[in-house]
């Protein structure tokens, strides 16, 4: 086992985690709250329509941020699996377990707006496009990682497979970031990039950062806090079962 | 502009099925996290008196 590095280390600790999580967590709830309210009304109301979509670019405000989420979530559970096969790291798997779930309702929710979007635009829920296929191969590669890592009776074996299912599954996330470059798609190109400027108005571009922020701030929070209320219930199974093997030993005794 | 139909059905399900599965998600959480803590504190409750109990 390599030697942890010093800020993993410190927040290996449980403890130190939910002190630290109980600290962030008003901050998290609070940020988003404000944030979504804000972007949501900004989004829906105050910025304009498209000259070619109408009102339906509006869907955008919402589904940006899930592919965003679905993306950064997944990139999470590879982070967590490198955690769980190199340092054991033990918040590591607790953390795989609970991000799953959350990715997965990410993917899910830019898949179905993304075909609210198509419908009134293409003229079809769906096609197999190379960005849209992409994303749901990522969603049936979260609902892999939600199976494997309970499929086991012993649990760390489940962990350790789905650490390595989530560190393969990470090719798919550049050839969801690139699809639209490599292949001719439907989908239309980046809007955002590192490099370059972004190629929508600025009066749409403010409440899509808005509800970006907001929806990650928002799912920040909820995996913190599922990821403490784990980490009370495993305490609570040990608590149990050490006083279980305790009132056998008297009884032995 | 050119005439478009009205596609806010679209766009109200879009954001009612975001909106609403965060709320889910959110609240889920939250009560879960309150579930576990009092679990912990009962059993912690119950350990401390039988520790107190054999002493």
């Amino acid at each position: 086992m390599r030697p942890t590095p010093n800020l993993l280390h410190r927040y290996a600790n449980p403890g130190q985690f939910l002190r630290l999580a109980h600290a962030l967590l008003p901050w998290l709830s609070s940020g988003a709250i404000l944030f979504l309210v804000v972007g949501v009304i900004w989004g829906l109301f105050i910025a304009p329509a498209d000259w070619q979509q109408g009102d339906t670019v509006r869907i955008m405000y919402v589904h940006v941020p899930m592919a965003w989420l679905a993306s950064s979530c997944y990139l999470g559970l590879a982070i967590c699996g490198v955690l769980s096969l190199v340092w054991r790291h033990p918040l590591a798997d607790l953390a795989a377990i609970e991000i799953g779930p959350v990715g997965a309702c990410a993917a899910a929710l830019c898949l179905i707006t993304g075909s609210l979007w198509g419908e009134p635009m293409w003229g079809t829920w769906w096609v197999w496009d190379a960005r849209l296929t992409s994303m749901l191969v990522l969603f049936f590669l979260y609902l892999g990682h939600i199976a494997l890592i309970r499929a086991f009776d012993e649990p760390a074996r489940g962990q350790r497979a789905a650490a390595i299912l989530a560190l393969a599954g990470v090719i798919d996330l550049p050839i969801i970031k690139f699809s639209v470059q490599w292949w001719n798609t439907l989908h239309q190109p980046d809007s955002i990039t590192l490099t370059g400027a972004p190629t929508m108005s600025m009066m749409m571009l403010w409440p899509l950062l808005i509800t970006t922020i907001g929806f990650t701030l928002g799912v920040a929070a909820v995996i913190f806090t599922r990821l403490s209320a784990a980490i009370h219930e495993s305490r609570a199974r040990q608590l149990l079962a050490r006083s279980r093997l305790d009132r056998r030993d008297s009884q032995v005794a | 502009m050119m005439h478009l139909p009205n596609h806010w059905p679209y766009i109200a399900a879009s954001y009612a099925l975001t909106l609403g599965c965060s709320v889910v998600l959110g609240l889920g959480a939250a009560l879960r996290l309150r579930k576990s803590k009092a679990r912990l504190a009962a059993v912690e409750g119950h350990a401390r008196r039988r520790e107190r109990s054999a002493s």
